[in-house]
């Protein structure tokens, strides 16, 4: 058992992939063999573990969940403009269940699961391989359990297999979010029967098993897995979940270089490269297969504290707001990928994000300025994420320029990884930061939920409005289609852009390219699902 | 011989307060870096009670002496903790990436010392000449550049732009599988498997990264060669020989060479350990698997553990080695040292 | 590279040298003596020019922005072409030579001043300071000092003046070892016993008698440090721990525009890596000429 990293268990595998051409003798995979159906991919991130519900999972690490687990239901696929492929929030399609059915009030779901839905091993998926899974990510605490939450998922008693093939979700109160919240990777499926021989007394939920086997019913299983180098995902012919993807095999590297990537994916020796900066994106257009998706229910901002007390007068929020040189941020920050965010006519719709109504004016910037008990300028440090530098850095070094202008003196400051989260998010101590949240469920109450409401996670500018509470409260569990729910949500967004705790710039772009195989689908996780993915 | 084994237990014991140093500062050093571990890792969407859960599980609810205690308790069963960045414990992961670094650096040593010690031995024999001033430029060229930015020139030039480079993906193609390890010296354990393929792919892979690490190291090596050639050239023994008549070949290899050597090997060992240490660049560019590129994202990161274990591991193969430095040097210079006070 | 440990000079050293207007000859007869420490002198007050004048000479405001002219190809309104912000690269990489020589001159002198003293006094009064010293000493230099470096200024956060202190530290212990074992080896020496005996203290043979003959070999050490110091600030930088942006710096200049070689735009980093490598190498040149000139052996 367990995830053979040598190389006879490598072979074992490769040997299966590549169907009657066993190739026991064989010192390395010719380029033909290697060229046929295997896509290699890059990325500049690490993936930490296989098991999404583990403490500490980073999010690179959230694409093995999607590969190698089915989950009941997953979201439908639509084409985008440009040909390119999207999840589509608006349908849920089966992937492990058959059909489902709510109940009149809204509160009890009832699964039906495939009949012919087994795990890698053979064995089939039964109803109590989902109440163990679902048991699983409530409990374990951390992300996957707030996830849950958000889709009204909280406690073991809510789950109930009626028999081998139904499943049961109760929930306290009927919610739009419960059903979506399936679809995202957290509740995913495993092989209960596997996973309870590796339980102990200290890891109830083979914690540890799971973080080095996949074990689940997905499209592919992890054949190898040599952490900070690379990742081997195989097809699984057993698969049941959707199309069998092209792909048989798919070789994730990680290369920590972002200028070797590109050398990589523009010579043609890997056939996608994973979130590439947006200038690689602009420039590569053309040469390669770039795909670039602005990024659902995501913003990029400027966040003001509103314990910093220079922040705490909306005229100053307001200078700041036209100071900004958006346009020129657009062009060298994010090369054009994107939706620019500002200079909006009033609001409309309740499409989310949307333009604020700020474009830059230095002369109404200093009008709001002198208007404020500020008007000689103040000293704030603009803190930005090592992380992200290649979109924050020009970003802020233009946001600082014209503020100076204004009198307002700011230094940037570089605040790596680990100290990143902490001090904007949790502490919340950063006076003037760009932030960036982008929300899994597509609504937007759902992003005020996380972004405007006090002491939430991604409120970095520790913003409390009693109407946007009361407001987000009415909203969350409300159908779209509800009468109240659109005025309500436009009141939400007239607030936002009067308070102004977060100055929208633009919505950022996923950006992948490819060169040489086909199937990208764009997700709300921005992790790579190869489940399309085929060479060609 | 038996003052010499004594010197030698001596020397070993004066060794453990720096081990113990190193395990007290390092573990100090990590805990004064900014963040909170518990925050990074409990995941994006983290509340503060989860947070809170993270940080017990991680025992970092812990007082300071306490957390020390464990740390030291854990140290002593030979348990580095596990990582958090990578998810895997700290020992298996640095007994995987160390081979890949010290194979990296002992071939950019090899190829360095191939070239240095010629150039510094010619430029002994014709000191002031233009020969010793071309030499001393074209080392001084070679230190002079950041190793991270030799390193993106030269994929620019021999991959991009030429394709003679094999991709710059790491120890191997990932069309070749790992030769079954032995040693984790890819070159030693394909040549043991008998498997000419995987050696020239490894050593295809290995051509860029040594040579940025060899251009960097040749001016202390070329320097100390040549400092040491002239030193002995200049002493009396050489003067004795040259008057005895001995050719000049005789004496610049038979004699002066051998008595420079061991400066020279001296300097070597020195180098060794600091280009290990500051390989991290070069391993970043090159995505290469090493204990150096390992180092930084986890200090990134504020990964206690993993910087902890790089740390102390780096600090034990410093240690051995300064252990035969110093010995050697107390051998050939009887001046050092305090025993006769 | 600060790994460089000079073998101890074994010629028996002369009294030392009494200040005279001898030493300006020597000076002369140094650089007459050899023409690279000419050219490395000269490289040097290139240097010197760029950091006192540079400032006032630049033809651009080297942080400001022009999004309209951004990664222009050198040309002969932006000789160094523009960055991806529009700034002139020219205008950055002169006017970053005066913080460069600042951060690698105050690290070196930091380290220089703190290793003496520490070397000194061990290798002259030995004893239990000598073990404690050597235990310490060993035990930083035990630490693989990038990271050592990188850990400092993570933990205290990246200031210019944490930088400096990072590279000072890391620096201390390659000069203690070596004072220390200069003076180790000469304490009993002849000249230093007759001028204790004609009634100096220990602290002024040290000083006066002893120290400078641990110069030459110092020399070289200091000018190979200035060198590495602007290599580690700029190692520091391609880690993302350098000097806060918008700052000029050539190591942040060329660890940002070593990514965009591959995308052809190769002025940004090239033009700051020769500046970085222009005052390394003099620097590095230096360092002989520099030993050469402070050589008591060496004056006739």
């Amino acid at each position: 058992m367990g995830l053979d990293t040598s190389r006879r268990g490598f072979l074992k595998g490769g040997s299966v992939a590549l169907g009657a051409a066993a190739l026991p003798f064989l010192k390395f995979m010719p380029a033909q063999a290697a060229g046929d159906d295997v896509v290699v991919v890059v990325m500049g991130q690490t993936i930490n573990s296989l098991d999404l519900h583990r403490t500490g999972t980073n999010r690179p690490s959230y694409q093995v969940a999607v590969n190698c687990y089915d989950r009941l239901v997953s979201f439908g696929t639509k084409t985008m403009p440009d040909g390119s492929l999207s999840y589509d929030y608006s349908t849920i399609v089966p992937e492990i269940a058959e059909s489902w059915t709510v109940s009149d009030d809204g509160k009890v779901l009832t699964f039906r699961i495939k009949p012919e839905a087994v795990f890698q091993d053979g064995s089939k998926v039964t109803a109590q391989d989902v109440k163990w899974s679902f048991d699983r990510a409530v409990s374990v605490g951390g992300f996957p359990t707030t996830q849950m939450a958000a889709g009204g998922l909280l406690r073991p008693d809510q789950f109930a297999a009626v028999d081998e093939a139904t499943f049961t979700v109760t929930l306290d109160k009927p919610s739009k979010l419960a059903l979506p919240d399936l679809a995202v990777p957290v509740p995913f499926i495993l092989n209960s029967k596997i996973a309870k021989q590796h339980v102990t007394d200290a890891d109830p939920w083979a914690m540890e098993f799971v973080h080095k086997n996949t074990i689940g019913s997905g499209a592919y299983k992890v054949v190898r897995w040599d952490p900070g180098q690379q990742l081997v995902y195989e097809r699984n012919d057993l698969w049941t979940g959707g199309p069998l993807p092209g792909a048989k095999r798919v070789v994730l590297r990680e290369v920590p270089s972002q200028a070797t990537r590109r050398a990589l994916i523009e010579r043609g020796d890997v056939q996608m490269s994973w979130n590439i900066p947006n200038k690689d994106a602009s420039e590569l257009d053309g040469k390669v297969e770039v795909y670039s998706t602005p990024i659902e229910n995501a913003i990029y901002v400027v966040s003001l504290n509103y314990n910093f007390e220079p922040f705490q007068d909306p005229d100053v929020r307001k200078a700041v707001a036209y100071a900004i040189p958006y346009e020129e941020i657009f062009k060298t920050a994010a090369y054009g990928r994107g939706v620019p965010m500002w200079g909006g006519s009033g609001i409309e719709t309740i499409d989310w994000p949307q333009p604020s109504p700020y474009v830059f004016d230095l002369d109404k910037a200093r009008e709001h300025l002198e208007k404020s008990a500020f008007a000689g300028g103040f000293d704030v440090p603009f803190s930005i994420d090592l992380g992200q530098s290649d979109w924050m850095e020009p970003t802020a070094l233009l946001i600082q320029e014209q503020l100076a202008k204004l009198g307002i003196t700011s230094t940037i400051d570089k605040i790596p990884g680990a100290n990143w989260r902490t001090a904007s998010l949790v502490e919340k101590r950063l006076p003037l930061a760009l932030e960036t949240f982008g929300g899994w469920l597509n609504y937007p109450c759902y992003y005020f939920f996380w972004a405007y409401q006090e002491g939430h996670l991604f409120n970095s500018s520790n913003y409390a409005n009693p109407e946007i509470e009361q407001l987000v409260a009415e909203t969350l569990d409300l159908p779209v289609e509800h009468p109240d729910y659109a005025p309500k949500v436009k009141r939400m967004f007239e607030i936002a852009f009067e308070d102004l705790p977060r100055i929208p710039l633009f919505q950022p772009a996923l950006s992948v390219a490819m060169n040489g195989a086909t199937g990208y689908e764009y997700w709300f996780h921005r992790e790579l699902d190869a489940r399309k993915l085929a060479k060609g | 011989m038996n003052r010499r084994l004594r010197a030698v237990l001596a020397r070993l014991a004066q060794a453990l307060p720096v081990i113990l140093g190193v395990v007290l500062v390092s573990f100090l050093l990590t805990r004064a870096l900014p963040g909170d571990p518990a925050a990074y890792f409990a995941g994006d969407a983290a509340d503060a009670a989860s947070i809170e859960e993270t940080r017990v599980k991680l025992g970092l609810d812990r007082s300071m002496p306490e957390q020390f205690g464990l740390y030291v308790l854990q140290l002593a069963q030979g348990d580095l903790g596990q990582s958090l960045t990578t998810g895997q414990p700290v020992v298996e992961e640095l007994a995987r990436r160390l081979p890949a670094s010290l194979e990296l650096t002992l071939v950019a040593l090899l190829v360095s010392c191939g070239i240095a010690v010629p150039l510094g031995v010619l430029a002994a024999t014709r000191p002031g000449s233009w020969v010793d001033h071309a030499c001393r430029l074209l080392v001084t060229a070679g230190v002079s550049l950041p190793t991270f930015f030799t390193g993106v020139a030269l994929i620019y030039v021999f991959y991009y732009l030429t394709g003679w480079a094999p991709s710059p993906l790491g120890r191997l193609d990932f069309i070749y599988l790992e030769p079954p390890s032995v040693t984790g010296f890819f070159l030693i354990d394909a040549a043991l498997a008998g498997d000419a393929e995987t050696w020239f792919a490894a050593l295809r892979q290995l051509i860029l990264p040594a040579a940025t690490l060899a251009l960097f190291t040749l001016a202390p090596i070329a320097r100390m060669t040549r400092a040491a050639m002239l030193s002995a050239l200049s002493s009396d023994y050489i003067r004795t020989a040259r008057a005895a008549g001995l050719t000049s070949r005789k004496i610049l290899f038979g004699y002066a060479f051998r008595n420079a050597l061991l400066p020279v090997v001296t300097t070597l060992g020195m180098v060794f350990s600091f280009t290990l240490g500051a390989n991290v660049l070069v391993e970043k560019v090159f995505a290469w698997p090493g204990i150096g590129s390992y180092a930084v994202e986890a200090l990134v990161a504020s990964d206690y553990a993993a910087v902890q274990g790089f740390v102390l591991c780096m600090a034990l193969l410093f240690v051995a080695l300064n252990l035969l430095i110093d010995l050697a040097y107390s051998m050939i210079d009887p001046r050092i040292g305090f025993d006769s006070k | 590279m600060n790994t460089m440990t000079e073998i101890p000079t074994v010629a028996e050293p002369q009294a030392p040298p009494a200040k005279s207007k001898g030493a300006l000859d020597h000076v002369i007869y140094v650089l007459k003596d050899n023409p690279v420490t000419l050219l490395a002198f000269a490289m040097f007050a290139v240097l010197m020019a760029a950091a006192v004048l540079g400032p006032a000479l630049v033809p651009y405001d080297p942080l400001a922005t022009n999004a309209s002219e951004a990664l222009q190809p050198p040309s002969a309104a932006h000789w160094f072409g523009t960055d991806n912000l529009g700034r002139d690269v020219f205008s950055r990489a002169i006017v970053a030579t005066r913080l460069d020589l600042l951060i690698s001159v105050a690290a070196v002198a930091l380290s220089f001043v703190i290793g003496s003293v520490l070397g000194a006094a061990a290798g002259y009064w030995g004893g239990w300071l000598d073990v404690a010293l050597s235990r310490v000493l060993d035990t930083i230099m035990a630490f693989p000092l990038f990271v050592l470096a990188m850990g400092i200024v993570a933990a205290m956060g990246n200031t210019i003046e944490n930088i400096v202190y990072a590279t000072a530290i890391i620096n201390v212990p390659f000069y203690a070892r070596l004072v220390r074992a200069e003076v180790n080896i000469r304490r009993e020496a002849g000249f230093a016993l007759a001028a204790k005996l004609a009634g100096n203290t220990d602290v002024r043979v040290l000083a006066m008698h002893i120290f400078p003959n641990a110069l030459p070999p110092m020399m070289v050490q200091v000018s190979l440090n200035l060198g590495w110091a602007i290599l580690n600030a700029a190692g520091l930088s391609f880690i993302g721990l350098g000097v806060r942006p918008p700052t000029a710096e050539w190591g942040i200049m060329v660890a940002e525009g070593a990514n965009f070689i591959v995308s052809g735009e190769w002025w940004l980093a090239i033009f700051p890596g020769l500046c970085l490598m222009f005052a390394v190498f003099t620097f590095n040149l230096l360092g002989d000429g520099l030993r050469d000139m402070v050589d008591p052996r060496r004056r006739t």
